[in-house]
């Protein structure tokens, strides 16, 4: 390996690496604000200038200079130092001075590196130019006079997010960050720009003057919104989630996370249940534990285990689903089931429900073929991750299912399962893309699973899977893209309808159930049941609405939970903040309930809990590993799904609105602000053609 | 130069001429297929050529024309000033050159006749057939001062030749570009100065070289026919 010098200590580095890449392999800090590791280099900043030997005798720019064998470089000569004063006063000098006003204040890189790197005064006097604000949405707070034409915003948008809304426009002095005659930005990743704008020009519209950042308790947690399951981070003041970022996780959302994942978290405060309520003569009144205890116990104890259901909703931690398993599966209960939308998967091998190719695999993936699957809504920042590997040349995409914008470019196979069929027996066009393949990969989405055929689909992928030799020992390009968060490990647990028992679909049918356990379950259809609800969750969403006996319990940021992503990755959410009220965790609840029933659970604390789980299901005791091909050897395409004829009907939309799709997001305003924003946009593009 | 914005009143529509898109079909030919886009510049000269100016419906009908998202189209038009994102008269548009030498000359003068006679810069008259703009330097200071008016140069003006000439595109008249004192393009303004000894121009007084790899004599003597 090449090795260069950076202030005389002698560093090793890898071929193609920048100066400003080699200065940090030797520890030195070098202040930038345009580069970006993950996105493409503007070099226009120029804040990142070094002194480099040999080559001309003035400051150069690290970020964008390719660092060389026997290179010298020097971060701390007086030469860089004025070079960075000098850069420090240009940037400054359009720059307002309202840090006290500015939402970005104690998290600026621009006020911090004005603190280390810049002059101690002023020496303008002239007006600073001020600039108009923009519209980008409802997300995306503007105050362009701030703004100092980095352009990282603009290259996000771009090249991650693949929404080319936003741009630099005029130029000189009067250049201007603006999306076209201020549309919104129309990406389900754009509050990212947020976290990537170095100074206030970009900043959080729901969280203006709400809190600083010195103020927040910070949890780092694990996301819900969809089956990724990304790192985040939950800043929470007092009892109140003000906000939450991302953090870095390159194995599964590298430092992106979707808008409603950033901004569902004001629903955490509308529309929740802080206290047990009973249904009395068609309304509900609040209630004490010990009265909704003896309501639920007194119908569970009356009614026979066959007429009993559980349904397990989709932001459910495995921790309470274990507890609801024990303490139902204990009572001879056989109709639980974790899969509301109905998708026909679960039971046998592991790897017939689970990502296996990895977020991170999809690197590696050369032919990528997706079924009945859109990721833009059903997981945006997989989506990117897609992006990313058809933008680098390395990957083609097909696509089975509905035509629409994935923000890169497919080749359209097809809308329903008979164009799969079709595709297995071609040996031309794109079968032949992904027979040739190296790595191909075959993701079955939500829209092909949730639907009666959706298990004779399943099979047919894995047909398909194994036709293309999408399966071999270092290799497993056969996906399932779930859409729920608690879906994995529901279907771990083995959450579902055992021998006679009945699925979520079968158990909102009216006479079908004498009591039905809602645990967290907003989206089943319950229009239709007679059943006694009771409804274990956190808002007052459609399950509470119909319940007869609601028990609250703690949204994911207000108890420690285990959730297994789509990949099959066990991670740890932490609690940020107390639960509501009287609200009380979920385990806790079905803890006290088990008492009453007489069939008491044999744990007593979170800690008792999980050692049961871990024992009597191995595959949660291994936190943040996903098996990924480890496990491809032993996987038996065959035996994936089940028998029978899918039928012709094509796939439809496993998420109809993707800002709309849990109770949190739906007690949301900001979600409903957005949802609205961008129901207008797609009207005015149907009105457009 | 000032901060630049599309026009508050735009055209309903926005639809290529025959010429126009045929002009336009050869620019996007000399490109590969994917980098289409790289006719962006050429192909809103033409819609300009066109209209007169680039409106809000002209870049949507580029942006579409080239495969490219319209705030890169709306980028490119608002960086080079030579785009009018304004309507401009439609007899004539007049770019007054303002810069030092221009200025020096006398273009300050020949606002006042602009101001008079058009009325404020960057706006259209009042019957809609003139309009004014201030630019900078558009190389031709041997000239001074000059405009450019529509296609054309207009060189060597004054208060008086400016006020003909508006009044001829009044008039529905075509003036003749070039310099209004009477020179031919930018030879010295009264009597030849310098260079009056053809041996300064004709080569006769250069220091005789021989050129590495020049070609033999009997050649060389050939080629300046060439």
């Amino acid at each position: 390996m090449p090795k260069a010098k950076v202030n005389g200590v002698e560093v090793e580095f890898e071929p193609g690496m920048t100066v400003l890449q080699v200065a940090e392999l030797a520890g030195e800090e070098i202040p930038r604000f345009c580069y970006h590791e993950r996105l493409s280099i503007a070099g226009n900043c120029r804040m990142c200038l070094v002194e480099v030997k040999p080559g001309p005798p003035k400051p150069q720019a690290s970020c964008a200079l390719p660092a060389a064998e026997n290179q010298e470089i020097f971060t701390n000569t007086p030469m860089v130092k004025k070079a960075r004063e000098g850069v420090m006063e240009f940037l400054l000098i359009n720059h307002p001075l309202d840090c006290p006003i500015c939402d970005q204040g104690g998290e600026c890189d621009l006020q911090d590196q004005a603190m280390g790197y810049g002059r101690d005064g002023s020496r303008y006097e002239e007006n600073k130019r001020a600039v108009e604000e923009k519209y980008m949405g409802p997300l995306i707070k503007t105050v362009m006079t701030r703004c100092i034409q980095c352009t990282r915003c603009v290259r996000f948008i771009t090249e991650v997010a693949g929404v080319p809304d936003i741009g630099l426009i005029s130029r000189g002095e009067d250049v201007e960050i603006t999306t076209y005659l201020d549309k919104a930005v129309g990406s389900e990743l754009s509050a990212n720009v947020i976290d990537l704008c170095p100074v206030g020009a970009l900043t959080s519209k729901p969280y203006a003057f709400n809190a600083r950042p010195w103020e927040l308790k910070k949890t780092e947690s694990v996301d819900v919104m969809d089956a990724l399951g990304s790192a985040i981070r939950v800043d929470a003041r007092a009892n109140e989630v003000m906000r939450v970022l991302p953090r870095i996780n390159d194995d599964i959302n590298e430092e992106w996370i979707s808008d409603k994942t950033r901004y569902a978290c004001d629903g955490l405060l509308r529309q929740r249940l802080d206290r047990p309520y009973i249904r009395e003569a068609g309304k509900l009144r609040a209630a004490t534990w010990a009265e909704a205890f003896a309501a639920v116990a007194a119908k569970v104890k009356a009614a026979k285990p066959e007429r009993i259901g559980v349904i397990a909703g989709d932001v459910q931690d495995a921790e309470s689903m274990k507890a609801a398993l024990d303490l139902f599966g204990g009572l001879g209960v056989t109709s639980l089931d974790c899969r509301q939308d109905g998708a026909q998967v679960g039971g046998g091998q592991r790897e017939a429900y689970l990502f296996n190719t990895t977020i991170a695999g999809l690197d590696q993936a050369d032919a990528i073929l997706l079924v009945g699957c859109n990721p833009r809504l059903e997981a945006p920042v997989l989506n990117a991750r897609l992006r990313k590997a058809w933008i680098s040349g390395r990957a083609q995409i097909g696509v089975i299912g509905e035509r629409v914008d994935l923000t890169y470019d497919y080749e359209h196979l097809g809308a329903g399962p008979a164009s799969l069929k079709t595709l297995v027996k071609a040996k031309s066009g794109f079968a032949k893309v992904l027979k040739d393949a190296k790595n191909p990969v075959i993701i079955v989405g939500g829209g092909a699973l949730a639907r009666e055929d959706g298990s004779a689909v399943l099979a047919m992928a894995a047909g398909a899977a194994k036709t293309f030799g999408a399966v071999r020992e270092d290799w497993n390009g056969f996906n399932v893209l779930h859409t729920a968060a608690s879906r994995v490990g529901g279907l771990d647990l083995g959450f579902l309808p055992g021998e006679g028992g009945l699925s979520a679909r079968q158990m909102v049918a009216k006479g079908a159930l004498d009591v039905l356990f809602l645990l967290g379950a907003d989206e089943a259809d319950l229009s239709q049941t007679d059943a006694f609800v009771v409804y274990l969750g956190t808002h007052g969403d459609a399950g509470a609405h119909r319940a007869d006996v609601i028990l609250p319990g703690a949204a994911y940021t207000e108890k420690n939970g285990l959730y297994v992503n789509t990949e099959g990755r066990v991670q740890m959410a932490s609690r940020a903040v107390f639960p509501k009220g009287e609200a009380r965790e979920d385990w806790a609840i079905l803890r006290a309930l088990s008492e009453r029933l007489g069939a008491k659970l044999p744990y007593d604390s979170l800690d008792q809990l999980r050692a049961k789980l871990f024992a009597d299901h191995p595959s949660f005791g291994q936190i943040d590993y996903a098996p990924g091909a480890a496990t491809a050897a032993g996987f038996d395409l065959g035996a994936v799904g089940g028998k029978g004829e899918a039928d012709d009907a094509v796939f439809g939309p496993a998420i109809k609105d993707f800002y709309l799709t849990n109770p949190i997001a739906r007690a949301s305003v900001t979600m409903a602000e957005c949802s609205a924003v961008a129901a207008q946009s797609r009207a005015k593009l149907v009105a457009a053609e | 130069m000032s901060v630049r914005r599309l026009a508050k009143e735009q055209p309903a529509s926005f639809a290529f001429s025959k010429d126009t898109l045929k002009k336009a079909e050869w620019w996007i030919a000399k490109y590969p297929a994917d980098r289409r886009q790289s006719a962006v510049i050429p192909i809103l000269w033409l819609v300009q050529k066109q209209e007169g100016w680039v409106s809000e419906p002209a870049l949507n009908a580029i942006a579409e024309l080239l495969g490219m998202p319209v705030i890169r189209v709306f980028e490119v038009a608002t960086f080079y000033t030579m785009f009018q994102l304004e309507p401009v008269g439609k007899v004539a548009l007049v770019q007054l050159c303002g810069t030092t030498p221009c200025m020096l000359r006398g273009a300050n003068d020949l606002k006042t006749v602009l101001e008079a006679k058009i009325g404020p810069k960057n706006h259209l008259s009042a019957d809609g057939k003139f309009s004014w703009e201030e630019v900078e330097c558009l190389g031709a200071c041997c000239n001074a001062p000059m405009a450019a008016i529509n296609d054309y140069y207009y060189e060597d003006l004054t208060p008086e030749s400016l006020g003909r000439i508006l009044d001829d595109f009044a008039a529905g008249k075509a003036p003749q570009p070039g310099s209004y004192e009477g020179r031919k393009s930018s030879e010295p303004k009264d009597a030849v100065h310098t260079l009056t000894d053809p041996k300064l121009y004709d080569g006769s007084a250069a220091k005789k070289i021989k050129l590495p790899n020049a070609p033999a004599k009997a050649k060389a003597k050939k080629e300046p026919a060439a």
